[in-house]
């Protein structure tokens, strides 16, 4: 049997046939008869250039199918036919993460701690995905990169600042970009991509600036014989001097981004650098909804306040727009505390929220974490009588518990 | 300066290096005021304070195109956007066909190019005009985001046509320019150019076939400019045309919408004959025979725009590589019509015939076929709607010879299928073809506004997506 392959294509009950996708498309793959405005599968390459301009929403159907349906087929159609899921793919109808195949897999692979397949908030914005795919990446110049741990720490953690200049990269809080790096590896092929979420809203570091922000770990593991094993992509990152050009791919994610409802409460956990996308999504809330009636808590652990990316400008958060529970594990004088220990302090407050329809919970950091802050949300709901299983289905189902592990 | 990129540090957001061209910098900014004045007068009235969900242009590129944001009206980036010029772009038609595009205003050319534009200015602001109490009765958030984004472009199709004159027509294009802030549709001493501009939309189910049936002939104008060998006018065209789309689709589901509800209340309460009004009636939905009705009068009025079936003027424009036919780079032929007839509807001796005529002197004709053509693709669409609730009814286009006031068939009345009848028998059968008085007292009865996000007014259902795929409670406009 073949692989499966991702198609385009257009909802012939929504489109109103006004020609802008067949003008827009550089590669000529839009088509039209009498009936039906359709994607030609064997010349469409994703460039989404058709997406943003089409005045109906039509547009935005990516599929995965054994067999892709042929110019014929999809001129017949009054409506979109039912596509039979394809598991493991990343790709059910309409909700594909990414069309580029190495990026949609690692965005699988971060989401697997849902439980399910992930769906976005339902009054979300709309994302726009993969507009710069590795092999034609959008170039953008370094404006920014500030060392966010302190001197004694034992992590390296960077704030990085792209800039886009005239080249228009929209993203939304939550999702994730592809550095991709120069060179080649060992075996002579192209370096693996690495994601970074984005750390900053989708206007800019300042509102109306063509750039955004990642927050990146230095990483370097001891390997057997002792010596210092360094990760390519966040070394390359890390050691980014102002002006310099890189290569960026994306943007990348359709369901990890944040409600637009001010009604929406937000619950956000993390550790470490998984604090970058819940940075967006509080400078966000502040910019946009400065008088929300829905409320945002912040679970964050790290082992020291030197170690936690940003502490020093959290703490100038005011307390009505962000609930924050800092927690640290490596505390001279302190015993060991970690976010599932401080979320089950908070049990009562969480155990309401749980009940609220309005909730939104994110989970965001290494994959370690999943099983002790699964474990506090399942404790939380025994004490108070609840079934946390059923809760996170419907919860996930609703687009309202989202995971980001790696 | 990137010309994809749009220079918002100004007082006018542009492409056009609009920086590096002091003189027509002055005159816009001498004719900005006077614009925001004209729009705060005869803009949406009631609205202007109110946050709106709109789409703003950031770039004229695919990528940059549409960004969704709250704005208030008034504060709204209305700029000068043009699509990227084409390499070595030829005038596509006409006696000048493979030469190079003009850049600047062909000296023979000047009056007819500012005329086709001043007309085509015209029609912009007089459909916010038209439109401007529509507010008030919007049958949700979500209609009223619509409405309010089609005025804010219409807005912006007026800036950039009058960069245009300003830039390229000199003392009179700076007169031109001011002229087209002073007109009023509807007044009777300074009215607005074309009939149908000057026409009411007193209700919310007119303006949905307003932007169906009447901003399709703008969008068959600005296909027809778009092919102009005068590049300016080319470019700034085809970048209206995609901001055109979203008033196509405003119309197009607007009825939808209604249809789709008239059915579904029908179904729900049993009633199988759609000619049994007053049982419809009863339902708070819009009749099936009366929005055959409302078709008929916006089909008609509109057909009138594209002017004289036979026009000299028309072969004047095409000759001279100013106004092209629709997707005239699709067209396999020479170019030039010198020697091809075209077939034309006309009434001659007493009977409507066609007739082979000069291919010039027939592109109004062929400009209005390629409309019709447009037009019935969007009711088949319609009419499947209908089908999909078994209800045995078929909107229809009246023939092009009903109820027309300008060219071949103005002098003579017709029924719905082009069969001449006289005064009298027309004024009897008026009623049953066009909407009368009491078809529009009660559409006007049914137009309650709707406020509330997620809401919809009684007479149609809620879009399929929403924009910008918001949910459907999205709170659309922010009402002051």
């Amino acid at each position: 049997m073949s692989a499966p392959i991702k198609q385009h294509l257009i909802d012939p009950a929504v489109c109103i046939r006004c020609n802008t996708c067949e003008a827009t498309c550089p590669v000529d793959a839009v088509t039209h008869d009498a009936n039906n405005y359709v994607v030609d599968v064997t010349k469409c390459n994703f460039c989404m250039d058709c997406v943003a301009p089409c005045p109906t929403g039509s547009i935005n159907h990516f599929v995965t199918v054994k067999t892709p349906f042929s110019l014929e087929e999809q001129f017949s159609w009054s409506d979109l036919p039912d596509v039979e899921e394809i598991p493991d793919t990343g790709g059910a109808i309409g909700t594909a993460e990414a069309i580029d195949d190495e990026a949609a897999a690692l965005l699988t692979d971060a989401h697997k701690g849902a439980g399910g397949q992930m769906k976005a908030p339902r009054s979300a914005s709309k994302p726009r995905i993969n507009l710069f795919g590795r092999r034609a990446p959008a170039e953008a110049k370094v404006t920014g990169n500030l060392k966010l741990t302190g001197e004694g720490a034992s992590a390296d953690i960077h704030h990085i600042i792209l800039d886009f200049g005239t080249t228009s990269f929209p993203v939304l809080e939550g999702q994730s970009i592809g550095i991709v790096l120069p060179g080649t590896d060992e075996n002579g092929r192209p370096h693996k991509m690495r994601l970074f979420s984005i750390a900053s809203p989708r206007d800019g570091e300042r509102p109306n600036t063509n750039n955004f922000s990642l927050t990146v770990k230095r990483v370097v593991t001891k390997s057997a014989d002792g010596s210092a094993q360094k990760g390519i992509a966040s070394n390359y990152v890390c050691d980014l001097k102002q002006g310099d050009k890189v290569q960026v791919a994306g943007p990348f994610g359709s369901t990890f981004l944040m409600p637009d409802d001010s009604e929406a409460d937000i619950v956000m956990i993390c550790t470490g650098t998984g604090s970058a996308p819940f940075r967006g999504f509080t400078e966000r809330r502040r910019r946009s909804m400065p008088n929300a009636k829905g409320k945002l808590y912040l679970f964050f652990g790290a082992r020291t306040p030197e170690e936690l990316p940003y502490f020093g400008p959290l703490q100038k958060v005011p307390k009505t727009l962000l609930d924050q529970e800092l927690v640290f594990s490596r505390l001279a004088d302190k015993p060991k505390e970690y976010v599932q220990d401080r979320m089950k302090k908070r049990s009562a407050d969480l155990a309401a929220l749980l009940q609220k329809n309005t909730t939104h919970i994110y989970m965001c950091g290494l994959k370690g974490m999943e099983a002790g802050v699964e474990e506090s949300f399942a404790s939380i709901c025994r004490e108070h009588k609840l079934d946390w299983a059923a809760i996170r289905a419907k919860m996930r189902d609703e687009g309202r518990f989202h995971v980001e592990t790696y | 300066m990137n010309i994809m990129n749009v220079d918002y540090d100004g007082l006018i957001p542009n492409n056009v290096n609009l920086n590096g061209d002091p003189r027509v910098k002055a005159a816009l900014e001498k004719w900005h005021p006077g614009y925001l004045d004209w729009w705060n007068d005869m803009g949406p009235d009631g609205f202007q304070e109110s946050l709106v969900y709109l789409r703003t242009a950031v770039s004229v590129d695919p990528k940059g195109w549409a960004k969704f944001d709250y704005v208030k009206m008034p504060d709204y980036k209305w700029g000068i956007l043009l699509a990227p010029q084409g390499e070595d772009r030829k005038i596509p038609f006409g006696a000048h066909a493979g030469e190079k595009a003009w850049q600047e205003v062909p000296g023979e050319y000047r009056a007819m190019l500012r005329r086709l534009i001043v007309i085509q200015g015209d029609t912009e602001p007089a459909s916010v005009e038209q439109q401007r109490f529509l507010g008030k009765t919007a049958p949700s958030l979500y209609d009223m985001r619509n409405l309010f984004q089609v005025n804010v472009e219409e807005g912006r199709h007026l800036w950039a046509m009058v960069y245009l004159l300003q830039k390229y027509f000199g003392a009179d294009g700076r007169e031109e320019a001011e002229a087209l802030l002073q007109r009023r549709s509807g007044d009777e001493d300074t009215p607005r150019m074309l009939g149908a501009f000057n026409e009411e939309t007193p209700d919310w189910l007119s303006f949905f076939m307003f932007t169906f049936f009447t901003d399709r002939d703008g969008k068959m104008q600005l296909e027809a400019l778009a092919q102009s060998g005068f590049d300016p006018l080319s470019r700034t065209t085809r970048f209206m045309l995609t901001e055109e789309a979203h008033h196509m689709f405003v119309g197009e589901t607007g009825v939808g919408r209604t249809i789709e509800r008239t059915c579904q209340e029908m179904q729900k309460a049993g009633i199988e004959d759609p000619f049994d009004v007053n049982a419809v009636r009863k339902l708070g939905v819009i009749d099936l025979p009366t929005l055959q009705k409302k078709a008929n009068l916006h089909y008609s009025l509109t057909l009138d725009l594209f002017g004289n079936e036979i026009s000299t003027n028309a072969a004047s424009a095409f000759h001279a590589g100013v106004k092209g036919r629709y997707r005239e780079d699709k067209l396999d032929d020479d170019h030039r019509l010198e020697s091809s007839t075209y077939p034309v509807t006309r009434f001659k001796d007493g009977k409507i015939v066609t007739e082979e005529v000069p291919a010039l002197s027939a592109l109004n004709m062929r400009l209005r076929d390629d409309y019709v053509a447009d037009c019935q693709g969007g009711v088949s669409r319609w009419n499947k709607v209908i089908e999909k609730y078994n209800i045995g009814f078929q909107l229809k286009l009246p023939h092009v010879a009903f109820h027309r006031h300008i060219g071949e068939f103005s002098s003579i009345k017709t029924d719905v299928d082009g069969n001449v009848i006289d005064d009298a028998a027309w004024d009897k059968k008026k009623d049953e073809v066009l909407p009368s008085t009491s078809d529009r007292d009660y559409i006007e009865s049914l137009m309650a506004p709707q406020f509330e996000p997620g809401k919809f007014a009684s007479w149609l259902v809620p879009p399929k997506v929403g924009i910008d795929n918001k949910p459907g409670d999205f709170e659309y406009v922010k009402i002051a």
